[in-house]
C-alpha cells in the first residue's frame, strides 16, 4: 500500500490477524515498514495499535492464551515461526512502553542490563557504553553525577527517557515506541521527539500516538487503524493532506475518535 | 426525616466511634498484657539470666542454655525454610499461570499456614523423633522450619503479584531469559516485602511451644549438639511457669519477656523495611 515503492521494506506483514483468546483484535493486516524511517500507528482508543507492536517482538508470547496468524518478515525471515528465538528478536527489536518501567537498580545498571546479556564489556567500555547511550536519549547531563542512584529517583519524564536509552543501549535495528509521550510534560516531549528525529538515521522507528501534531512532526510514514484493521497507510505528508479513505480524513480533523 | 446529609454524617459518626471502640478494646488486652510481663518480668532481669543455665528447683541460676538453644533453633529453622519458601513462592507467582500444580500447592500451603502448629509438632515427632529414638535440636529446627515455610511462601507470591507486569515486559522487551527476569529485576522489585514475610515468619517462631514440646524437648543442662535433646525459652517457660517454685517462676516471667521484648523488636524491624520500601 505503500505510496513509495522505492523504499526497502524492513518489517513486512503479511495477512497479520491476532486472537487475544477467540477476541479477533487483528484483522488481516498487510504492510511494507521501510527500514531507517520513523512510522507512525494512529487511531482511536482499542482499535489494535499495541498489539499490533506486541506482535512486533512477539511479546505476546509470555501469555498462553494471546496467538497470531500469518507472517511477519524481518529483513525477509519470518519471526512468528516457531522456531524463532525469542530473545534474539528482541534483541533486534526493542521496546519503549507506555508507563516508564525502570528497574529497581541504579541508572547505570538500568542500562548495563540489557547490554550484558548480550556482550562481555570491561568496566570502561561499559561505562562508555551507558555515556553513549544516555547522551543518545539527552538525559546525560542531567544524571552523570548521580549514575549510581536508583532509576526510580528520576522524575516521570527522565525515566522515560532512561528507558530509552535502555533500549538503544543494546544497539537494537528496530525501536517500537508506544505512546512514549503520553505521561510527559511538552519539553520532555519535544526533547523525545528530537531525539526521534536523530535516531532514525540508525534505527527503524515505530511509534504509537495519539497527537495528531506528533505524528505529522515525527514521522515519515502514517499508519491509520481502527477496529483491528489498517485503514490507511502511506506517507505522513500525504496521509495527512489528502487522505484517501472517508474514516482516516474524519478522524484527523477530529469529527471523530 | 433527616436530610441525606446529615443522615451520612450519623452514619459517618456511628461507624467512627464503632471502630475507635473496636480498636480501644483490643489495644487494652494488648496492653494488660505487656504491662503484666514487664512488671513480673523486668525485675528478674538481671546478668545471671545470660550467664547461667537453667537451675533446679531452689536454687538460682539463668536461662543461657534455653537462650542458646532457642536462637540455634529459630536460626536453623529460618535458614531451611526461608530458601524453600521463596523458590516455592516465586513459582507460584511466575509460572503459577498455568496447570493443577500451582493451586494445588497453593491449597496445601494455605492449609499448612493456618494448621496448629502442635500438629506440626506430632508431625515431627512421627517421622522423626519416634524414629531415631529420642528428641533432638535437628527436629525442633525441622518443626520451626515447616512453619516458617507456609508463611514465606504466602508473602513471596503476594509481593511479587505486587511487581506490575509492565516491568516484567521491560525485561523481557531486552531479550532478557526468565530466570534473570526473576532475580534480577522481579525479586529485587520485592525484595523489602519479601524480607518483612521472613521476620514476622521468625517472629512467629521464636515463641512457638507445641511444636517444640515433641521434638526437642528440653535440657537442664548445656549442650550445643542438635542431635540432642536441645534447651529454649518457649518450653522453659511452659515448665517453669506451672511448676510451685518461685525462682522457676520468675524466670518464666523473665524469659516471656524476652521473647517478646525481641519479637517486637522484629516486627518493628519489619516495618522499618516496609516502609523504607514504600518510601523509595
Ligand atoms: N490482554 C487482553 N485481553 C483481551 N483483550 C485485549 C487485551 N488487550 C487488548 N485487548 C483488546 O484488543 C483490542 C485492541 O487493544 P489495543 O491495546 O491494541 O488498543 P490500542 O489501539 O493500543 O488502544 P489505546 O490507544 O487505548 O492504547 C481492544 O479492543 C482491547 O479491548
Ligand atoms: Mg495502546
Amino acid at each position: 500500500m505503500s505510496s513509495k515503492q522505492t523504499e526497502i521494506s524492513k518489517l513486512s506483514i503479511r495477512d497479520l490477524s491476532f486472537y487475544y483468546g477467540s477476541y479477533h483484535a487483528l484483522k488481516s493486516v498487510n504492510m511494507e515498514i521501510p527500514d531507517k524511517k520513523v512510522t507512525a500507528f494512529i487511531g482511536p482508543s482499542g482499535c489494535g495499535k499495541s498489539t499490533l507492536l506486541r506482535t512486533f517482538n512477539r511479546m505476546y508470547a509470555l501469555y498462553p492464551n494471546q496467538h497470531a496468524t500469518g507472517e511477519i518478515l524481518l529483513d525477509g525471515k519470518n519471526i512468528l515461526d516457531a522456531h524463532q528465538d525469542l530473545n534474539m528478536l528482541r534483541a533486534k527489536i526493542g521496546m519503549v512502553f507506555q508507563k516508564p518501567t525502570p528497574f529497581p537498580m541504579s541508572i547505570f545498571d538500568n542500562i548495563a542490563f540489557g547490554v550484558k546479556l548480550y556482550e562481555k564489556l570491561n568496566r570502561r567500555e561499559m561505562e562508555e557504553r551507558v555515556e553513549w547511550a544516555l547522551r543518545q536519549a539527552a538525559l546525560w547531563d542531567e544524571v552523570k553525577d548521580v549514575l549510581n542512584r536508583s532509576g526510580n529517583s528520576l522524575s516521570g519524564g527522565q525515566q522515560q527517557r532512561l528507558c530509552i536509552a535502555r533500549g538503544i543501549a543494546v544497539k537494537p535495528e528496530v525501536l517500537l515506541l508506544d505512546e512514549p509521550c503520553s505521561a510527559l510534560d511538552p519539553i520532555s516531549t519535544a526533547r523525545i521527539e528530537e531525539l526521534i528525529f536523530e535516531l532514525k538515521a540508525d534505527y527503524t522507528i515505530l511509534i504509537v500516538t495519539h497527537n495528531m501534531q506528533q505524528a505529522a512532526r515525527v514521522s515519515d510514514y502514517t499508519a491509520y487503524m481502527y477496529l483491528g484493521e489498517l485503514i490507511e497507510f502511506g506517507d505522513t505528508d500525504t496521509l495527512f493532506t489528502t487522505p484517501r479513505a472517508k474514516a482516516t480524513e474524519d478522524y484527523i480533523t477530529g469529527k471523530f475518535g | 426525616m433527616l436530610s441525606r446529609y446529615s443522615r451520612r454524617r450519623l452514619v459517618n459518626s456511628i461507624n467512627l466511634i464503632a471502630s475507635l471502640l473496636a480498636m480501644a478494646f483490643g489495644l487494652f488486652w494488648l496492653g494488660w498484657i505487656l504491662l503484666t510481663l514487664i512488671s513480673h518480668g523486668l525485675g528478674s532481669i538481671n546478668t545471671a539470666m545470660f550467664t547461667q543455665m537453667t537451675p533446679p528447683p531452689g536454687s538460682s541460676g539463668g536461662l543461657l542454655n534455653a537462650i542458646f538453644g532457642s536462637l540455634m533453633m529459630t536460626v536453623l529453622g529460618t535458614a531451611i525454610g526461608t530458601p524453600i519458601g521463596i523458590l516455592a513462592g516465586t513459582y507460584l507467582a511466575e509460572f503459577g499461570s498455568r496447570g493443577i500444580l500451582a493451586p494445588a500447592t497453593r491449597f496445601i500451603n494455605d492449609i499448612l499456614l493456618s494448621a496448629p502448629s502442635i500438629v506440626i509438632g506430632l508431625f515431627i515427632y512421627a517421622i522423626y523423633v519416634s524414629k531415631i529414638g529420642h528428641f533432638s535440636g535437628w527436629a525442633g529446627a525441622l518443626a520451626l522450619a515447616l512453619l516458617v515455610i507456609p508463611v514465606v511462601v504466602r508473602t513471596t507470591e503476594n509481593m511479587l503479584r505486587l511487581v506490575p507486569n509492565t516491568l516484567r515486559e521491560a525485561a523481557v522487551a531486552l531479550g532478557s531469559p526468565q530466570w534473570k527476569v526473576i532475580t534480577l529485576v522481579t525479586l529485587r522489585a520485592s525484595k523489602a516485602g519479601i524480607m518483612t514475610g521472613v521476620l514476622l515468619a521468625i517472629a512467629r517462631i521464636s515463641g512457638e511451644t507445641a511444636p517444640l514440646l515433641f521434638t526437642s524437648l528440653n535440657n537442664q543442662f548445656w549442650s550445643a549438639d542438635m542431635n540432642q535433646p536441645m534447651a529454649n525459652l518457649p518450653v522453659v517457660i511452659f515448665q517453669f511457669a506451672m511448676s510451685p517454685y518461685e525462682d522457676w517462676q520468675k524466670l518464666a516471667w523473665a524469659g516471656a519477656l524476652l521473647i517478646t521484648a525481641a519479637v517486637l523488636g522484629l516486627n518493628i524491624l519489619a516495618r522499618i523495611f516496609f516502609r523504607q520500601k514504600s518510601l523509595s
